[in-house]
């Protein structure tokens, strides 16, 4: 049995409109994520996926319930700064998170804020940026870097706090396909390898078969949870929720519904031909 | 702006290349004090052989140095020619119409320049063989003791660090604005100077629009990686002064005294 890193209990919170009208992004939610889950959470804009991200590291506090992170409560501000060593952000904007001049000092910023000593943090850089394929470029600014080199920076500087789980807002959203497939490759061998949780929004639902367990947001709550293959199955109307079908899916469906005996659970075009070839 | 060479950094490995930033900074201060202590042209003379020596050891292009001048030039002519025509005593040169120039003019207005041109030589020498982010981390270290009253030395580095990470993404952006400006008509580069500046306002409300938006992304990235000001901080690049520092800081130190003493 693994254990439970991340414990979201009832949680609900409100944004305080300029107006001061509320506005609820995330309502009565309640979650365990177990260590080394890769979880996927899509869901249409404003269903407050991003809302969630900021909760699991405590740089939003939520209205009621809570939040416990590896066993400390985010509403707790003497436990703030470990909760944000153990989970790691990535942001959507790859330039907007990356604060240092060169390549290798924006890796040590997270570092020399937890006060770690110079040899270890040289050390650290080099572990980091070997991990995500940057180490030719420590000395690189990094304007100079494509938006998935940057993406993977802001991984490195991240990965470099050795984080237990790393929850990462639309990482791809502003990449390139090479650039997508570049991070996307990089997240998953964080998680295989270091078994590292991972917490990844996302607006491509090819992204989202890949994971362990695929969390489905509405309206800030939770619609649908479960294993990719029965999340993409057709037993629940996506479409009704904002999002769309992936297309592997979407095709077994449609021949499904045209006669043929097509399982469930295919959902990548290999999967699809040899089953169809078989 | 590419003609301002104060803060254009020539990177290098000469001597002075080397120095700690705090070093250089602290030296020059204190030569910046040796020049308005300084009463003759000896005085100058001596510095300016100093200051000549250390350029040349720099390996500098002439070039920049000149670059470097072109800023204050308006400045030190405006100087000398309000020193010859309004500072009157001793014998007089020129006569023309109500105008004189005399030799009091002459002698205050060429110190003054020399002092001038000395001052923004040596400055820009420094700026162009310390690199900006050594800059940030000099002045830091050396504002610390002011912490207690209030100044927010290691605020300032910060700041001035992630101004130097984002003076490109902004140029960038404020290129990509300017084209898509001008794919709609916008038109920056007729009409005079008022209409020209009058038509940059669809140019920079995009750029600081967005400029606030990253600061605010910036901040929450920050946070979000344990950033928390300066306090319990370590350094990846920590300052450390050599022995060679120690000279340097000793020998301006000398210099100061030197003039003093001797009152050249």
């Amino acid at each position: 049995m693994r254990s439970v890193l991340l414990d979201l209990k009832d949680v609900t919170f409100d944004y305080i409109l300029e107006n001061k009208q509320s506005l609820r992004a995330v309502n009565d939610l309640s979650l365990q994520v177990e260590e080394g889950e890769y979880i996927a959470l899509i869901g249409p804009n404003g269903s407050g996926k991003s809302t969630l991200a900021r909760l699991l590291n405590a740089l939003l506090i939520p209205l009621f319930g809570e939040i416990q992170v590896d066993g400390f409560a985010t509403r707790v501000e003497e436990h703030r700064w470990e909760i944000r060593r153990r989970v790691g952000m990535v942001f959507q904007n790859p330039d907007n998170q990356i604060v240092a001049t060169t390549v290798q000092e924006d890796v040590a910023f997270g570092l020399e804020n937890l006060g770690v000593e110079t040899s270890e943090i040289l050390q650290r850089i080099t572990e980091s940026l070997n991990r995500v394929g940057l180490s030719a470029y420590a000395e690189h600014a990094p304007h100079l870097l494509s938006g998935g080199q940057k993406q993977r920076l802001a991984i490195a500087g991240v990965i470099a706090m050795r984080p237990r789980c790393l929850v990462l807002d639309e990482p791809t959203a502003m990449l390139d396909p090479r650039g997508r497939k570049e991070v996307l490759d990089t997240i998953h061998s964080m998680n295989r390898q270091e078994n590292i949780t991972v917490v990844h929004i996302t607006h491509f639902m090819e992204e989202a078969l890949q994971a362990d367990r695929v969390i489905v947001m509405h309206r800030g709550e939770i619609a649908a949870m479960g294993k990719p293959e029965t999340i993409f199955n057709g037993s629940i109307d996506l479409h009704l929720l904002g999002l769309e079908v992936p297309p592997i899916p979407r095709l077994a469906e449609m021949l499904r519904a045209e006669g043929l005996t097509i399982p469930t659970g295919i959902l990548d075009t290999d999967d699809l031909v040899s089953y169809l070839c078989s | 702006m590419r003609s301002l060479t104060l803060g254009h950094y020539l990177p290098g490995n000469s001597l002075l290349h080397r120095m700690d930033p705090r070093v250089k900074l602290v030296s020059l201060l204190v030569l910046i004090i040796a020049l308005f202590v300084i009463e003759t042209f000896l005085g100058f003379m001596l510095f300016g052989s100093f200051i000549f020596m250390i350029f040349l050891s720099t390996r500098l292009p002439w070039r920049y140095f000149f670059r470097g001048l072109r800023p204050v030039f308006l400045i030190v002519l405006i100087t000398l020619i309000l020193h010859f025509l309004f500072t009157k005593g001793g014998q007089v040169y020129v006569r023309w119409g109500p105008l004189t120039v005399e030799e009091a003019g002459i002698y205050l207005g060429s110190f003054m320049t020399l002092r001038l041109v000395l001052l923004v030589t040596t400055t820009v020498m420094i700026t162009l063989t310390t690199s900006p982010i050594a800059f940030a981390d000099g002045i830091e270290y050396l504002l610390r003791p002011f912490r207690r009253m209030g100044v927010p030395g290691h605020e300032i580095a910060m700041m001035m660090t992630i101004a130097l990470r984002f003076i490109p993404t902004l140029m960038e952006e404020g290129d990509k604005i300017r084209k898509a400006q001008m794919a709609r008509g916008a038109d920056f580069e007729t009409g005079n100077i008022f209409r020209r500046a009058r038509n940059l306002v669809p140019l920079l409300v995009p750029l600081f629009v967005s400029a606030f938006r990253r600061a605010d992304e910036l901040a929450v990235a920050m946070e979000a990686r344990c950033y928390r000001g300066g306090q319990g901080r370590t350094r990846l690049r920590e300052l450390q002064a050599r022995p060679l520092d120690y000279y340097g800081l000793t020998t301006v130190t000398a210099i100061l005294v030197f003039i003093i003493l001797t009152g050249v």
